[in-house]
């Protein structure tokens, strides 16, 4: 493996435990995402990677070399930063050459390497220029050049497009994609976004409270949640309070479809996560133990509608249909339709007063996706 | 969007805009005699005293000009003035910027306890100051033996006037330079490191770029205040003539000795060197702004 390998990383502040234990490895010449809510330590672990920051315990590895104590200019990694931290008093050109000038790197060389990156980001143009003379999108590729300049063994980058605003993450994202087919580059990128981790990576690793919780591609991490906080994290999905019964999840009047919770016992409370895209409709009972709903509302999406639908014991949820599979004759506000509850995700709920921790499907750390609310409720 | 905008309801108020007139006046009228006060306090305090040196010295004439620089003691106190100036300089400006530091990135403990005392030079009347200085090392003094033993003489002579000067100017580099990179924060010192710079050359090529104008303004207020010192210095000097006499003594020792003009010629001296420095920053800076803009 000659990506970047973490082993067993370990970092407190105080008494507060900000990564626990974590291990996971990026393959050489790939994107991997660390993917996790705000505090979920894995900015603190790319920081770590970087050497900005020293852990407790653990090993980091780069490209095959241990790293672990290395000073920070000695381990040829690109940082890309949130906030771009460009050199205010340097132009652009000045900026990314500034890891080719403190290198001793020749001077017809440092030359030929800033022109060439320039023309990679399109920022030729304005190459003397200052960058608060630039936009948060220009800023942002100065940065990914200045990084990319010395020939980085990895490319490390943390929520880079969080400061930009949704248009310009759309365009940036997928000129990033495109940099990194052409470069190669072995890039880890930390983001809360789950589309952007999802589009870009070629593995997720998903981070909670400091642990990782799953590593695996983004089907993986969307269709196969390990843990009952991926379920949540990793996609919108409903959260449905119901009970094993004959070996299925029932919920409400019916059943959900689907396999899942084979392992638990009979009788046993448990909560279904259910993709809104993964409910069917239907007019008339059509299947044996599907769970009827009544529609509270309707939001035509164009291409979609948005129902909010009542189950017959009280619960809440959402379902997003595509316009052309809505049931014929059409169904409005009030009517009663019959749901498939397709693909339904099962984590046992453990009976505590007050608050569900329940155990993972895999017995990860008793965590709850959505704040310990004992509602079932919608989490995106 | 339709190409005629609408206009927003009006409240029917007839009385409105006659109040609002009123109301606009008023504020005219408080504005103005804000900024008025300003001006008065400004003239009467600041510009009245200063342009009455100057008018006093430009009277003297020519020739009390060329005769004030004739005297050898008074080139001397410039000379010593120049001295004192310079070093206090030098450490406050290397001192200070190490201080700012500590102050603004190491969370250490007595952080709160360092950055108050940073100020108390401030607090201080610089005659006290002078005292403490000749309570540690003048007849008695802690310091005393040790640097009798050695030969090296404190009191009465420069290094203690170098001393008071130094503690007395401590906080205006810290004071301007600390915020600044609280402000700044680390993140480019980050990116440096991580594109390969060793600490040396984070600090010259980044941390001290983005502070330069901070310390040159501090440095300039300390070179005006290391000019103008008098309290302290006459304490621990001992005031001796061509040896321990700075500029600001020897205007003092002018008017004593009834050389009023001498003493105008001097201070006027001063008070040029003081404005020229302090404007010539100001002007270094616009330029160095503008050039960012353009």
């Amino acid at each position: 493996m000659t990506g970047i390998v973490v082993e067993g990383l370990n970092k407190s502040f105080g008494s507060f435990r900000a990564v626990a234990d974590v291990s996971f490895e990026a393959e050489e010449g790939k994107i991997t995402a660390i993917l996790g809510p705000s505090g979920s330590g894995k900015s603190t672990v790319l920081r770590m990677i970087a050497g900005l920051e020293r852990p407790d315990t653990g090993r980091i590895s780069l490209a095959g070399e241990e790293q672990t104590n290395a000073p920070v200019q000695e381990r040829r990694v690109g940082f890309v930063f949130q906030h771009y931290a460009l050199f205010r008093h340097m132009t652009v050109r000045q900026n990314v050459a500034f890891g080719l000038r403190v290198r001793k790197v020749g001077k017809d060389e440092t030359v030929k390497r800033v022109d060439e990156l320039l023309r990679l980001v399109q920022l030729a143009p304005w190459a003397d220029r200052y960058p608060d003379q630039l936009s948060g999108g220009q800023r942002q590729r100065v940065a990914l050049a200045r990084a990319l300049a010395p020939r980085p063994t990895v490319l490390l980058l943390d929520e880079p497009f969080g400061a930009l605003d949704a248009r310009v993450r759309q365009d940036l994202r997928r000129w990033l994609d495109d940099l990194h087919s052409e470069l190669g580059v072995t890039s880890l990128l930390v983001t809360h976004d789950q589309e952007e981790a999802l589009e870009l990576a070629n593995e997720v690793v998903v981070m909670h409270q400091g642990r990782v919780e799953q590593v695996g591609t983004p089907d993986d991490v969307y269709n196969r949640p390990a843990t009952r906080f991926v379920a949540g994290f990793v996609g919108a999905a409903n959260v449905l309070e119901g009970r094993m019964d004959g070996g299925r999840v029932r919920v409400a009047d019916g059943w959900t479809s689907g396999d899942g919770g084979d392992d638990l016992a009979e009788g046993v409370r448990v909560h279904a996560y259910v993709r809104p895209h993964q409910i069917s409709i239907a007019g008339e009972q059509t299947r044996l133990g599907s769970t009827s709903a009544v529609i509270e509302r309707i939001t035509n999406l164009g291409w979609a509608s948005k129902l909010r639908l009542r189950l017959t014991d009280g619960q809440d949820l959402t379902a997003d249909v595509s316009n052309d599979e809505l049931p014929v004759p059409p169904v409005g506000e009030g009517d009663r339709v019959h749901l498939d509850l397709r693909n339904a995700k099962v984590f046992e709920v453990e009976d505590r007063p007050g608050h569900y921790a329940g155990v993972g499907a895999n017995g990860a750390a008793p965590e709850s996706a959505d704040g310990g609310s004992a509602e079932p409720a919608i989490v995106a | 969007m339709s190409a005629r905008t609408a206009a927003p309801p009006v409240a029917p108020n007839a009385t409105a805009p006659r109040s609002d007139a009123a109301i606009l006046r008023r504020r005219r009228l408080i504005h103005g005699s804000l900024t008025g006060i300003a001006l008065v306090y400004a003239a009467v305090l600041l510009i009245a005293p200063l342009a009455g040196i100057i008018w006093a010295a430009i009277k003297a004439g020519g020739h009390a000009w060329v005769e004030t620089f004739s005297q050898p003691d008074v080139r001397h106190a410039f000379y010593l003035t120049l001295i004192i100036t310079a070093t206090t300089v030098v450490v406050t400006a290397v001192l200070g910027v190490v201080v700012a530091l500590m102050l603004a990135r190491d969370p250490f403990p007595g952080r709160a306890l360092v950055s108050a005392f940073v100020d108390l030079p401030l607090a201080v009347s610089p005659v006290i100051v002078g005292l403490a200085c000749v309570l540690m090392f003048g007849t008695g003094g802690w310091f005393k033996p040790w640097f009798d033993a050695h030969g090296i003489q404190i009191i009465f002579a420069l290094p203690s006037m170098v001393l008071v000067t130094i503690f007395i100017c401590i906080p205006f580099v810290i004071r301007e330079v600390a915020p600044l990179l609280g402000e700044l924060g680390t993140e480019e010192e980050e990116a440096a490191r991580t594109l390969g710079a060793s600490s040396l050359q984070t600090f010259f090529k980044v941390t001290l770029p983005n502070i330069r104008w901070a310390l040159l303004y501090g440095i300039a207020l300390t070179t005006a205040r290391a000019i103008g010192e008098i309290g302290a210095v006459l304490v621990v000097s001992g005031q001796i003539t061509g040896h321990t006499e700075t500029a600001t003594l020897f205007i003092l020792r002018a008017f004593d000795e009834g050389r009023d003009a001498q003493g105008y010629i001097v201070a006027t001296t001063l008070a040029l060197v003081s404005v020229l420095l302090l404007s010539g920053i100001e002007i270094l800076k616009h330029r160095g702004e503008r050039k960012l803009a353009s």
